[in-house]
């Protein structure tokens, strides 16, 4: 009768070696690997060197794409800009993603609260020497209660979304509606984008409000990530999801291939449309992840060596001195 | 010249209690010098495939080595130069080699069923260094300062976040991510690293399955992992 360890663990029909040993060096073999490893990314290197596209900027963003940046720099006052809706970890405006009843990102709250408006729009523009025309506006906006404020802000991303693009980052045929001080804010936020200052605001904002040293770039990334330009460049380096863009690398490079199975599902439906696709994949690969450590173990997966026996290609010299030794000595050479 | 004073000898008894002596005397036991640093292998350890498993330190030693000097100089150094770039280029590369090497071992070990004979831990210890490699790789990805970074740092974090691990894993925050990809998650490959070889060398490299003819049931607990008791065996 088998015994439980060996009913989990499988039997162990693996008898203590008692064989022959051939002359091994480990400590040679090692250093001779490493060398050999060394040499060949080395020779990769010299060949094909690496990617190093260099970083987009907010001042890129905001002059080559004006409308899209105003756009998103009005939907963060208005409380509409992906960030602003997130919810945990950034803040409560959202539920985040759940799988049935399993919402971790909401269990685990805001643990790196973003305010879009004020760390974003007002924040960085309230630190600057402004014109009085823009004092005027922050001070109305500051004095306006929030319902009134978000309505502003979403009437004019909303006009914003229909505008067109001028000469030299400028901002044409907006409709002309009652978006109160939002306009002279948003054309503020845009000049100082342009200028390039508004990076280092943004890096000021926030938690990290009036330091000097900082190396947590969240809200500027979460700022240019809510905007066009990084998905463009994106898309046109194969980045997308829907590209199979967590594999890939910007240029021809081999990327994190490692992923492809992450990546697979992004694929797919339901997963490709779904809202919660994040945790649903990442739950998917967590128990994929848990059986292959596990594979010793289960039932089925560890056979699967003896039914498809690649092993005999694996050890055929070995097999092969076997048979040779078990045969029975040739009788007479004639 | 006075002699040196004579000392009370140490007793068994407190040798016995000595947490030192303990860890050595365990130690010794579990892993003498002829299985650490073997002088012969098993005959059957003859094929290509058994080469990976070295080649992963191998490019694991590579990516140490090419992570320190980027280390020494700091983050802009392989932007701005181009010597920078070039040992920026040899750790890219040598990343690329090591998923590439291990995932072939692994694949090979697959296949040998080498989790036979109490050898569980060194596949699970094994597989557990492919699956902390990969948050390895990803914080060097993010810690790049370059559209990569960007890209894949506002990416990352929507799956990290909708699983709670968002809440302490900020991809966008260069400052831990650097932290992590330099010091924590390396320490944590190289760790279970040398526990798989400590594994590995203790247990002996798994033999080969027996042929069906050749297949003789023996208890389970009658058969202990193969050693690799080497001195002398070659001749």
């Amino acid at each position: 009768m088998s015994s439980f360890k060996e009913k989990v663990l499988g039997k162990n029909d693996t008898p203590p070696w008692k064989g022959s040993y051939a002359p091994y060096d480990l400590i040679k073999e090692a250093f001779i690997a490493t060398v050999a490893v060394i040499c060949f990314a080395v020779i990769l290197a010299l060949l094909f060197s690496s990617p190093d596209d260099p970083p987009s900027t907010i001042a890129q963003w905001s002059q080559r794409l004006p409308v899209n940046f105003a756009t998103t720099g009005a939907q963060n006052l208005a409380g509409t800009s992906p960030t602003a809706e997130y919810g945990p970890p950034y803040n409560s405006n959202g539920e985040g993603q759940k799988a049935g009843p399993i919402a971790p990102q909401k269990w685990l709250g805001v643990t790196h609260p973003v305010e879009p408006a004020q760390d974003m729009v007002i924040g960085p523009l309230s630190r600057v020497p402004q014109p009085p025309v823009v004092l005027a506006a922050l001070h109305i906006w500051k004095l306006t209660p929030d319902a009134k404020r978000k309505e502003w802000a979403k009437a004019y991303s909303e006009a914003l979304e229909k505008a067109k693009e001028g000469p030299n980052g400028t901002i044409t045929a907006v409709k002309p509606g009652s978006y109160g001080p939002v306009p002279v804010l948003i054309g503020a936020l845009t000049s100082l984008a342009q200028s390039g200052g508004l990076e280092g605001q943004l890096l000021e904002s926030g938690s990290a409000a009036n330091r000097f040293y900082n190396n947590d770039y969240t809200i500027p990334l979460l700022f240019m990530a809510d905007g066009g330009l990084l998905e463009e460049r994106a898309e046109q380096q194969h980045l997308l999801g829907d590209q199979w863009g967590m594999m890939n690398e910007t240029g021809s490079y081999p990327g994190q291939v490692w992923l492809w199975l992450y990546s697979f599902w992004y694929q797919i439906e339901p997963f490709k449309s779904s809202e919660n696709a994040d945790i649903l994949v990442m739950s998917i690969m967590g128990l994929l992840t848990l059986a292959f450590i596990c594979i010793p173990i289960i039932p089925g997966v560890r056979s699967i060596p003896r039914w498809i026996p690649l092993y005999k290609v694996i050890w055929r010299e070995h097999y092969a001195s076997n048979e040779a030794s078990a045969a029975p000595p040739a009788t007479g050479s004639g | 010249m006075s002699a040196e004073p004579a000392g009370k000898p140490i007793t068994e008894a407190e040798l016995d209690h000595s947490w030192t002596v303990k860890l050595r005397r365990k130690a010794v036991e579990e892993l003498p010098p002829e299985k650490m640093l073997p002088d012969g292998q098993p005959t059957y350890v003859a094929n290509w495939i058994y080469v990976f498993g070295v080649l992963s330190i191998a490019a694991l030693v590579t990516l140490i080595l090419t992570g320190m000097i980027l280390a020494l100089k700091g983050p802009s150094w392989w932007h701005l130069t181009s010597i920078g770039h070039f040992f920026n280029s040899v750790h890219l590369w040598a990343v690329e080699i090591f998923f590439f090497v291990m995932v072939i071992h692994l694949w090979g070990k697959y296949w040998m069923a080498a989790w036979r004979g109490g050898r569980i831990r060194v596949w699970v210890t094994g597989a557990i260094i492919f699956v902390v490699a990969i948050p390895t790789a990803l914080t060097g990805y993010v810690s790049q300062q370059n559209f990569d970074a960007q890209w894949i740092s506002t990416q990352a974090k929507d799956g990290l976040n909708a699983v709670g691990v968002g809440a302490f894993f900020n991809t966008m925050n260069f400052g831990q991510m650097y932290s992590w990809h330099i010091l924590l998650l390396p320490v944590a490959v190289s760790a279970l690293v040398a526990g798989h070889i400590l594994l590995v060398r203790r247990n002996g490299v798994v033999p080969p399955i027996p042929l069906k003819e050749q297949v003789q049931e023996v208890p389970a607990k009658a058969q202990p992992a193969a050693t690799t008791t080497a001195t002398g065996a070659a001749s």
